[in-house]
Formats: C-alpha cells, structure tokens, sequence
C-alpha cells in the first residue's frame, strides 16, 4: 500500500526542510544528496560557478537599476530555471510586470504578459515542486484575475498525483476553490477521491477532516443528522486503518472522529466543592479567615463565569461574590472557578446548619472556548454544619513540623465518617435529562460497536493502534458511563493494554506510562470504597479549617501524571510522594490543600511547581529528592508565565529581590515559584541546588517560612 | 557511534563560509541564514571565538535596507525570514546596540495585516513561519508593543487543526516545522493554552521512527533536522519524555561525516550547514553533555536569553 510507485518515492527522499522554513534549493542541495569524498574542482565546476556567478550579479544589477527589457528579463527567467529559490528574483519579476502592465487597460495584452509569468513558475516547480517562492509568484498573478482557474486545477491534478503529499499543491488547491468559490461538498469529494486511490494519504484525510468539520458545524444540507455522517465516516477510516494498521495516516482522523462521537460540544459541570447534596463539618477555625471555597469545575475550560451567571442562594453573607478562573493563564477561561463564601465567626456558635443553593447557567453568558455555550440550566444544594469542637487553634497545629513518616499516619477513627462531612459526593454532577439523550444512545452504541472492531483486529494482530485505540474507546465509554452513575469499569483490560502497550512500543514508552497513570487514579477514586483504601488520619493533627483531617496518600504508586482532580477538590493533605511525577499540571484546582508530599519523584524544575502558585491555602510542601538543577534544559520554562513569555508581573516581582547577592538570571524560577507561596514548612533538600544560596533566598522570598529542610529559620 | 567530533564540525562551518562553488553560490541568498545556523553552533560548541565578530557584523549591516529589514545578502531584497537571523546574531555577539531597534522594529510591524497574521515582505506571501519571525524578533527587541499581539494569536490559533498541529495558513496541513513557529510564538506570547498538549504530544512523538530518527509528517522519512523542529516543541509543551531520547542522540551521532566534519539529513548522506546546526542543536535539547544548552523558543543559547530579559 505504501510506496507503492516509484515517483512518489522519490519524492519521499526529498520531503522535509524544502516543505520548510527559508526558501532554498535544499531538496536538491540538502536533502538525500549521498555523501562523496572531497574532490579538487575541474574546469568544467569552475565555468559552471562562473555562470551563475555572472547571471546572479546581472540580476541583482538590473534590479537595482530596474532594468525590464526583454533581455534583462530572460537573465530572471534563466536565473530562477537553475535556481528557482532565489527570491529576489522573483520580486524583480513582479515589478518587471507592473511597469510593463503600467500603460495597458486591455486584457489581450495584459494576458500574454501574465501567461509568462504562469510559464517561468511551471518551470521553476519542475525543478522544484516545493519552491515557495515560486507557489506565492503563482498566486500574485492569479490575484489579478486575468488567468484561467480551470487550468490551474488542471495543473493540480498532475502536480498531486506525482506526489499527493505535496503540501503546496493542497494549499495552492484550496486558494483556488476560494477564489472559484468552489463549494466544500465537492472539496470533500476530491478527498474521497484521493483516499480510495490510496489509504495512505495523510494530505487528503487532513484536508477531509477540516472541511467535514466544518460542514458538521455548520449543519449543511445532507450533513445532517451529524450521526448518520459520522458511521459513514467509521466505514471509511476502517477500511483504512483495518489494511495496514501500522500506516499513520488514518491515525489522527480516528481520534478526531471518537471525538466527535463522545465529547458533548456544549460545556458543563462535572464536579464542585462542596459536592452537589453533600454536608460540610465546619470547625471554630479556618486557614481562610472565615472564607470558604466554593469551587465549579466544569467538563472544559469556560469564560464567563460571574455573579450573573452563577446566583449562590444562603443565609450565609455573600456580598456579591467574584469568581476567579484557577489558572495562570490571561485568557479568563479556566476548568475551575472559585469564590468564597464568608463563614461568620463561629466562635460562640454551638451548632447550626446553613443551607447554600447554587443556580447556574439560568443567564446565558458560559461559554466554552470554541464558543459553545453552557446550555443546562441546573442548581444544586448542599448544607454547612457549624461545630463547637474545642480545637487547638490553626497558630498551635502549624507550629509542629509535619513528618510524613508511615507510622504518623493512622486509620483511627471512622474515615468513611470523616469523608461524609467533607463536603464530597461520589454520585455523578446530575445533569439535566436533554443532555443525557443527546449524549447517550448513539454514543454509547456506537462506541460499543468500536470496541467489537478493535477487540477482533487486536485478538488477530499484535498491533499498537489497534491496542491503542481499544484502550481510548473503553476510557471512553468508562467515562460516558459515569454520566449515568454507571460504575461498571474496564480498568483491568485498560491497564493490561497499556502494559502491553509499553513492551510492544518501548520508544513510546513513557507515553503510555501517562495514560496509564491517569488510570490509576481513574481507579483508586472512582469510588467511595477504593478511596477510602488511600485515606487515613494524619497523627496527633486537629481538624484542619474544615471537616477533614483526612490525607489521601497515593505513594508508591508508579503515578507519571495527575488526573481526575475534579474528585479530590475537598482535600487538604495530599501524600504523592514516591511516585515517577515531572508534572503536577492540574493540582492547581485543589484550592483546599494546605500539606503537600511531592518528595522523591522526578520533578526537574522549580517552574514545574507553578500550579502551586495559584493555591493560596498550601503551608506545608516537600519537594526533597526531586531532580531540580539536574538538568541543562527546563521543559517547563514556557508553561509558567515569567518575562520570556512577556509577563510584566514578573518583571515587577523580580526587580524587588536583584542585588548583589541573588542575580535574576541564576534564581528567577525560585523567586517566581516561591514569592507568590505563604509556606510555614518547605523541604528541599536531596535536588541538585546551592542550599546555601537558595535559603538565604527562600527565606527572604517566603516570609512566612518557619521550617527549611527540618531546621528552624524564624 | 561514539562521540560528538566537536572539533571536525567547528572547522567544516568556518571552511564554509570561504567556499565560493556552484552549490555555495546556490545558497548565497540565504547566507544571512547560513550566518545564523553556524555562528549559533559555533556557540553552542563553545568557540564562537574563533570567529571575528567585527567583520561579520560589518558585512551584515551592508545587508540592511533603508526600511529597516535585512536581505539574505548584500544586494538582495529585505525580508522578514533575513531580519531576524541578524537580529538573532547580533544577539549572540552581544551587539545589538548596532542596530537601530526603532527602525528594525517599524519594519516588522509594517508587515502584520488585519487579521493579525504576517506577510514576510511587501509582496504579502502569508504564513505563520513569518507570524514566529515577526514575534521572536520584537520580543528579542522588547518591541512587542509594535503589533497588535492579541490578533497576531489569534491568527495563529485559526491555523491550528484538528490532530493538535499547526498549518502555514488556516486549513494548511500540519508539519513539525511550522508547528515550532506557531507553538514557539505562542509561547513567547504567554498564549500556550491554546494549546492542546496532550494531543500535539502524540502527533509529535509518533514522529520518532524506528531508527530514532524523527519525521516531518506522517509517513516521511527520518531528518535531522526534524531533531529541533520537534524536540523544540515537545520541550514547549512539557512532552518530551514521550519519545526515546537516547535512540535519537544515536541517529544524530550517525550523521556526522567524520572525517571531514559536518552533520547531514540522514546516515551516509552529503553534509551542510543547515543540519550541522539542526543536529548540534538538537543534541543540545537532549543534553548532551558537551553542547551548551539551547532555549525551545528563542532558538538562541539559554544564557543568551537569559541575558536579554534578566539580565538587568
Ligand atoms: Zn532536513
């Protein structure tokens, strides 16, 4: 199926940077040219060096001179027949051709001037067929609107079926049909077309996949019922990937089509603190100063979340509360919101219960980030219980050091108790019965049928899409089920793929590792049961601000990445350590964490931390036995925001701690990390840093800052 | 196997720069480019002295138009693609007070159209590699106040596809190296969330192929040049550990000629000082231990960049 003629691959051996960056002869100067011993220049190189020596300078000459006769514009045409890439060439063209089109009105003698034109570029892209300068000379003449398009789609046809992965040729093609207002339904057909001559097409599925897309959107006559056209579209990338499952073509086209087939376009919400129905133990104290969290978390990042359109219903005094996207970024989106609501000081209090109601979405104004919008208008309830427990005060219970050692952590007391007051529900967010129908019936099916075909070509060849892809569309479903309060699960049969999956493709390895990390947390909190398995009491610790004292320890548990953080919104003390972790993207949510473990994972750099930054709650943070400062490059340098990504925030912050001491150049990441972090308790040692030169700055950073690896600072 | 030839590859791209042959006059266009590519290397091998800065510098100003932008070489028309190689070498020399930053920068803004993409001249070929050039180069000049930043992102987004790529223009096909121009411009403008990392991360990654090599597009053939292309990206996004890193050192280490120095696009084939530099570059993302480290955006030595926005 693949290389199946000759010419296509030759085309192969010439395909990467010539598509690429500077306009050049790389394809015949770069690229596939085999390697030949160093050889003395004869006669015959030196004459041939002169020449182009010669014209390239005459060139240059007449353009600087803006020389347009017919002899100085043959020099251009010879020119760009042997080297087509050089583009000032080109630009002399062009202006040779407005001075000549100057004086003329008449199109018979506009013509032929512009038909030469079509003639050097045909030439310079037999040389070249992926001479962009040469592509972009096509275009200018044709803006003028003198030429034949059919002709131009006639050029097409031959130049794409020389090499259909050319993509100038699809660009070129898809700025012809706009400038013959061809409609995307024949567009679309063209696809077809290509794509049944030959499955390995990546050009063509991708050309498919934007225009159906668009289509599908925009609910065009014949592509509606959308489900009717996507079984048609099953059908078709079957036959693709079922040929030669090891061919990436149809790869991404699936993955695109599972897409359209399980995610719901409008957004909504998947979880929330406290949980829908759920009870809350508040005690006499509180971290927040009397603020309580209320957090959203929606299935997608969304804007507009505001007191317009979120009402929060209570006796509790909420002036007019602000919601805050959790995210560092400027876009105003964000999965997470948060507002508080002001807890009266409850001191003299003996017991009381609140009742709080939140109403959303009943004004429009949530919206996603391609502008579907929020369409369930639902409410949701939940109760705040006041308490007189005379605890110690938070002042005593972050004076002690906080050791995570196994014998401090006790399962004394009723844990399922302790999470029922916490304000977490492990029933599904109920969303209304419209978008369960529309979610459910033909997604549900049609992803079953899938798993039927994924499950036949796994049990006969030993391929990795076919693994793959099994494995996405059981997470699928798992997660479509869960809508349902279904919590049937197919953990095992995942995990035993994605096992397969890392011997099968050692050199993806760690990407299946991901996924399959995303699993275990799938399956240690899915439920109330297998929760409770990973919960237990931190010793001697009084409740924190509210209800729970419960720390979830997930150590040990060969976790690469987070996941599922819509589940553990209520915890305050989290255990990762011992894991693979380089990422905590995501943790950011957990606007209720004051403990944090990360210690002897594989965090390479302060900047990966900047989820911290956004949790305003966290006092306690181990980070001992990572691999900050052991490496020369920073994966996470652009996914914080600092001055190489333009923020003038940063700016601000950094100038306030350079002097002679600390140079920004050196300690940047740490004071950004570190500045925005209100600690008590920070570990750090075992990572590759001056610990010196790093507490005198930490310290400075973090006036809070109690405790520095165990040592009293304060 | 075996090791970098630090010192062959530091000969072969000063030898360059005196030949005057067919396939050199080839390339005279772009020298500007080529000045780029081997003075970067030269840096990241850690002897850019060797280099006399003086005289590049001088030849380069002679590239410079009345507009404000730099032609691939002397007498050839200003382009961005020119403007911000210069830029990016009188950064590495430490120079940039040669430049008249007001004007360089005026001619850049001068190319965004309204719908925030760019043209990479006056004659308004679009593309988002220009879009990169354009934003790299007023970042590197803290000039981006010149343009209008919000449109020139959302430009780019419109580029963006359905497999988590990038395109030259809206609806374009994706491909490793316009997906660092799109990805690296997004993150210089602090705009990586629109992003989907997770799906790029497998298209990037599913570049590897088995001989650790890493293609352009699905079904293409192993390039090093590819080496920064996708590894810059997957670095920007957090995703590099998705792919096998040491298989990759091995395919760059098997390009070199090592007799008379230079890397080339695959094992066996003729060398150049494209992927001389794309190849130590790469090395140098995958940390090697002799190269010095490389900023995934910038595409300039890490202390360089440093240097420009905190070197205060
Ligand atoms: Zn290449």
């Amino acid at each position: 199926m693949k290389w199946n003629d000759s010419v296509f691959y030759i085309y192969e051996e010439v395909s990467s940077f010539e598509e690429f960056i500077v306009q050049s002869t790389q394809d015949t100067k770069m690229h596939g040219q085999p390697r030949k011993p160093l050889k003395p220049e004869t006669a015959e190189s030196i004459a041939k060096a002169t020449e182009l020596a010669n014209i390239q300078s005459q060139l240059l000459f007449n353009h600087q001179n803006k020389i347009y006769d017919k002899q100085a514009l043959n020099i251009s045409s010879r020119l760009l027949e042997i080297n087509p890439e050089i583009y000032t060439a080109w630009n002399y063209r062009k202006l040779a051709v407005q001075s000549l089109l100057q004086s003329l009105t008449d199109s018979d003698s506009i013509k032929p001037i512009l038909d030469e034109e079509l003639k050097v570029v045909e030439s310079a892209l037999r040389r070249n067929p992926k001479c962009y300068g040469a592509w972009h000379h096509r275009r200018w003449v044709l803006s003028k609107g003198f030429s034949s398009i059919n002709n131009e789609f006639l050029l097409l046809d031959k130049l794409l079926k020389l090499d259909s992965r050319n993509f100038h040729g699809w660009n070129y093609r898809r700025f012809v049909a706009a400038l013959k207002n061809v409609p995307a339904e024949e567009e679309l057909r063209f696809t077809t077309e290509k794509i049944n001559a030959n499955f390995s097409n990546y050009s063509a599925w991708h050309n498919r996949c934007t225009l159906l897309s668009n289509l599908l959107q925009a609910k065009a006559q014949r592509f509606f019922p959308r489900e009717k056209v996507l079984m048609e579209e099953y059908d078709l990338i079957h036959q693709a990937i079922f040929t030669d499952p090891d061919d990436q073509s149809g790869w991404f086209y699936y993955l695109w089509l599972l897409d359209e087939t399980v995610i719901p376009e409008a957004p909504f919400l998947i979880s929330s603190f406290p949980a829908p129905g759920s009870t809350l133990h508040l005690f006499t104290n509180s971290i927040m100063e009397g603020d309580l969290p209320l957090i959203l978390y929606f299935n997608q990042p969304v804007g507009g979340v505001n007191s317009s359109t979120i009402t929060v219903n209570s006796e509790l005094s909420i002036c007019d509360p602000i919601w805050k996207p959790i995210s560092a970024n400027k876009s105003g989106r964000a999965q997470a919101w948060v507002t508080y609501l002001k807890i009266p000081n409850m001191n003299s209090y003996v017991s009381k219960l609140y009742l709080v109601e939140v109403v959303i979405g009943h004004v429009a104004g949530i919206v996603s980030s391609n502008s579907f919008h929020y369409r369930y208008p639902s409410q949701f309830k939940f109760s705040l219980h006041s308490q007189d427990l005379s605890v110690d005060s938070d002042e005593k219970c972050d004076g002690a050091v906080v050791v995570w050692k196994d014998e401090n952590f006790v399962i004394e007391g009723d844990v399922i108790k302790n999470i029922n007051s916490s304000g977490v529900s492990f029933e599904a967010v109920e969303i209304n019965k419209e978008h369960q129908t529309m979610v459910s019936n033909w997604s549900i099916g049609a992803i079953e049928n899938e798993i039927n075909l994924f499950r036949e070509l796994v049990a006969e060849i030993d391929c990795k899409i076919g693994k793959l892809t099994l494995a996405r569309l059981l997470m699928a479903l798992d997660e479509l089920m869960v809508l349902f309060n279904d919590r049937r699960r197919h953990s095992n049969e995942i995990m035993e793929l994605y096992n397969e999956l890392i011997k099968l493709d050692p050199v993806h390895s760690r990407y299946y590792m991901d996924e399959r990390s995303l699993l275990i947390i799938d399956q240690v909190t899915s439920s109330r049961e297998s929760m409770v398995q990973h919960c237990s009491f931190y010793k001697g610790s009084k409740p924190m601000s509210f209800s729970s004292s419960i720390c979830l320890r997930l150590s040990k548990l060969s976790l690469t990445r987070i996941g599922f953080v819509e589940r553990l919104l209520w915890i305050q003390m989290l255990d990762l350590s011992h894991n693979e972790l380089r990422s905590i993207e995501g943790l950011e949510a957990m606007q209720l964490l004051a403990r944090l473990n990360l210690s002897n994972n594989k965090i390479r750099s302060f900047t990966a931390l900047e989820p911290l930054r956004l949790i305003k709650s966290l006092r306690v943070l181990d980070i001992s036995y990572n691999e900050i400062g052991l490496h020369s490059i920073d994966t996470t340098r652009y996914l914080c925001s600092t001055p190489l990504s333009q923020s003038t925030e940063a700016d601000r912050k950094l100038e306030e701690y350079v002097n002679d001491d600390i140079k920004a150049s050196d300690s940047w990441e740490a004071i950004w990390i570190f500045g925005d972090l209100c600690l008590t308790q920070l570990d750090v040692e075992g990572n590759a840093i001056d610990g010196e030169r790093f507490g005198k700055l930490v310290v400075k950073a973090i006036p809070t800052l109690k405790w520095l690896d165990g040592m009293c600072v304060r | 196997m075996g090791e970098l030839e630090i010192d062959k590859h530091v000969q072969y791209i000063l030898d360059v720069e005196k030949k005057r042959d067919f396939e050199s006059l080839l390339m005279e266009h772009i020298r500007m480019n080529g000045a780029y590519w081997g003075l970067t290397t030269l840096y990241l091998l850690g002897k850019l002295e060797k280099v006399d800065q003086d005289a590049v510098v001088e030849w380069m100003m002679k590239c410079q138009h009345d507009c404000g932008g730099f032609g691939g070489s002397i007498g050839h028309d200003p382009h961005v693609l020119y403007t911000l190689s210069a830029v990016q070498v009188l950064v590495l020399f430490n120079k940039l007070d040669m430049l008249d930053a007001e004007k360089v920068s005026n001619y850049i803004a001068s190319l965004q159209n309204e719908d925030g993409s760019f043209a990479g001249d006056i004659w308004g070929e679009i593309d988002t590699r220009f879009s990169y050039c354009a934003i790299c180069c007023l970042a590197l000049l803290h000039r981006l106040d010149k343009i209008n930043v919000e449109k020139a992102v959302n430009y780019i987004v419109s580029c963006k596809n359905l497999d988590g790529g990038f395109g030259c223009t809206p609806g374009g096909e994706s491909h490793a190296g316009q997906i660092f121009c799109c990805v690296g411009a997004l993150a210089i403008t602090g705009s990586l969330h629109y992003v989907d990392k997770d799906r790029l991360g497998w298209w990037l990654c599913e570049r590897q192929v088995k001989s650790g090599g890493l293609n352009g597009r699905p079904e293409k053939l192993p390039d090093v040049c590819y080496s920064w292309w996708v590894l810059s990206s997957l670095i920007i996004i957090d995703r590099v550990h998705w792919i096998d890193k040491d298989k990759l050192t091995k395919f760059i280490l098997n390009c070199q000629d090592r007799e008379n120095g230079g890397i080339s696009d695959r094992p066996d084939d003729a060398v150049d000082v494209f992927h001389t530099y794309f190849g130590v570059a790469g090395l140098s993302l995958l940390e090697y231990p002799e190269v010095k480290p490389i900023d995934p955006a910038y595409a300039l030595p890490v202390d360089v960049v440093n240097r420009i926005f905190f070197g205060k």
